[in-house]
């Protein structure tokens, strides 16, 4: 067995650190990552994958701690990826969110990854579709993704999770009626976290507001809960809605299906873009007038899109 | 695209020192030498600093520690890290060390100690020529 074949075994098998090597591999081998999500893709699917986003002091890592507790208690194992930025100047990233875990280290039937996003847009690392994924394939029964809380373009999430929680709290300066489109569309639980805090209520009621304003009808009515993550207050009921949703999904199978489908196409479509792309850049810059343009955007004799058209045109008259 | 792969790197502190500056220095300033840095917080036990070493599948861990527990610490840390297979972990140390314990450290397969006074350039300079090849 060559070493990708061992790790995809192992991965299979459940042992740890073929799931870290097969991670670290998905970041930054694009021939092997294939091969290993192409192998492992058949096992996936089990997994109730939970995407918990929202802005920064919210409360997330400490939330996402009691949220596994919880499922260990229920006898469930767990998976944690969380993304934090990269930063665009040095390329390096500061990975913390695992201080407010490490107590989960030595269990067993936790396993959590620290990610950069490398500046990935929408909060997550390009990476981590597929990490969630390995995890998956290795057993995990639940795996949590933290985002890396930057804000409302963090939409990524829902390419990935099958259930969004948006955790908020009262008094981060960052006003509920602020944040209109996007996330507040997208998430599936609602938790004003730091509950014993002032203005709790009046945080919840905004998001309140904000929902009823979302005319769409929608078969799951999102929960707004009430949490205080530093004593768990609140977070065993968390944990019954989240798999109040799982049952849902499962449930609706109209909407799973369909669900399930535009996943697949976004996947291929995004699969397929990425090769045609870099496949037909590589012959473009071979053929001799990309340069050629190149100077002539620099002389602003051209703009970069019409420069793109000629190129574009010019390789399609040729079949 | 092997030019993508970041240098992964633990900055662990074992024992029970109150504080942790030092640490958090040298993780900015390898994050600022562009490095993926996972910083784990205070109290840090071998168990945890070996299991997260492997999860997070780091190149290179960097141990703090300012109490003076090393010899009792650091002995359990590497062998934890042996029993995990993780042999090819390039493993440094930095705090209170006394340079006389320093030598018997390098026996157990830490690279190198940084006593007070090392620059952060110094040490980022360590693990970019040091840090183990990828199998």
């Amino acid at each position: 067995m060559n070493r990708t074949e061992e790790i995809i075994s192992g991965v299979l098998a459940g042992d740890r650190r073929s799931i870290a090597r097969a991670i670290t591999i998905i970041e930054n081998e694009p021939v092997d990552a294939h091969k290993i999500v192409a192998a492992i893709y058949p096992r996936t699917g089990k997994a109730h994958i939970i995407g918990f986003t929202g802005p920064g002091g919210a409360g997330k890592s400490t939330l996402i701690e009691k949220v596994v507790r919880e499922y260990r208690r229920k006898g469930k194992t767990v998976g944690v990826v969380a993304v934090d930025p990269t930063s665009p100047f040095t390329g390096g990233a500061f990975l913390g969110d695992r201080i407010r875990m490490q107590e989960l280290s030595t269990d067993e039937g936790v396993f959590i990854r620290s990610m950069a996003n490398r500046n990935y847009p929408g909060g997550l690392a390009k990476a981590t579709k597929d990490a969630a994924k390995i995890l998956d394939a290795a057993g995990k029964d639940v795996v949590l993704v933290e985002t890396v809380g930057a804000g409302q373009s963090e939409v990524e999430i829902i390419k990935v999770a099958q259930t969004t929680v948006l955790i908020h709290a009262p008094g981060l300066g960052d006003e509920i009626q602020a944040i209109k489109a996007g996330l507040m569309e997208i998430a599936d639980i609602f938790v004003v976290n730091k509950a014993d805090r002032e203005n709790a209520d009046k945080t919840a009621m905004d998001i309140q507001a904000i929902l009823q304003l979302n005319n769409k009808e929608k078969a799951w009515r999102p929960p707004i809960l009430k949490t205080i993550a530093l004593s768990g207050e609140g977070v065993p009921q968390l944990v019954e809605k989240l798999e109040e949703h799982k049952r849902f999904l499962e449930g609706d199978t109209f909407h799973k299906r369909e669900l399930l489908k535009a996943t697949a196409e976004s996947e291929l479509a995004e699969a397929i873009k990425e090769r045609t792309a870099t496949s037909i850049l590589n012959d473009l810059k071979k053929e001799g007038k990309f340069d050629e343009l190149l100077q002539k955007i620099l002389r602003k004799e051209i703009d970069p899109t019409s420069a793109a058209e000629k190129l574009l045109s010019e390789k399609l008259r040729k079949h | 695209m092997q030019d993508t792969r970041k240098i992964r790197v633990l900055i662990a502190k074992p024992g029970l020192d109150s504080h942790d500056r030092g640490a958090k220095v040298v993780a900015r300033a390898l994050r600022d030498a562009g490095m993926e840095v996972i910083y784990t917080g205070l109290r840090q036990t071998p168990e945890q600093i070996a299991e997260t070493a492997l999860q997070e599948d780091v190149d290179v861990v960097g141990l703090s520690i300012l109490s003076g527990a090393h010899k009792t610490l650091f002995p359990r840390i590497m062998n934890l890290l042996k029993q995990k297979g993780l042999t090819d972990v390039m493993v440094f140390a930095g705090g209170i060390i006394p340079e006389e314990d320093a030598v018997k450290m390098k026996k157990l397969g830490i690279k190198e100690i940084f006593g007070p006074g090392t620059t952060t350039e110094a040490i980022i300079r360590y693990v970019l020529d040091n840090v183990p090849e990828r199998a």
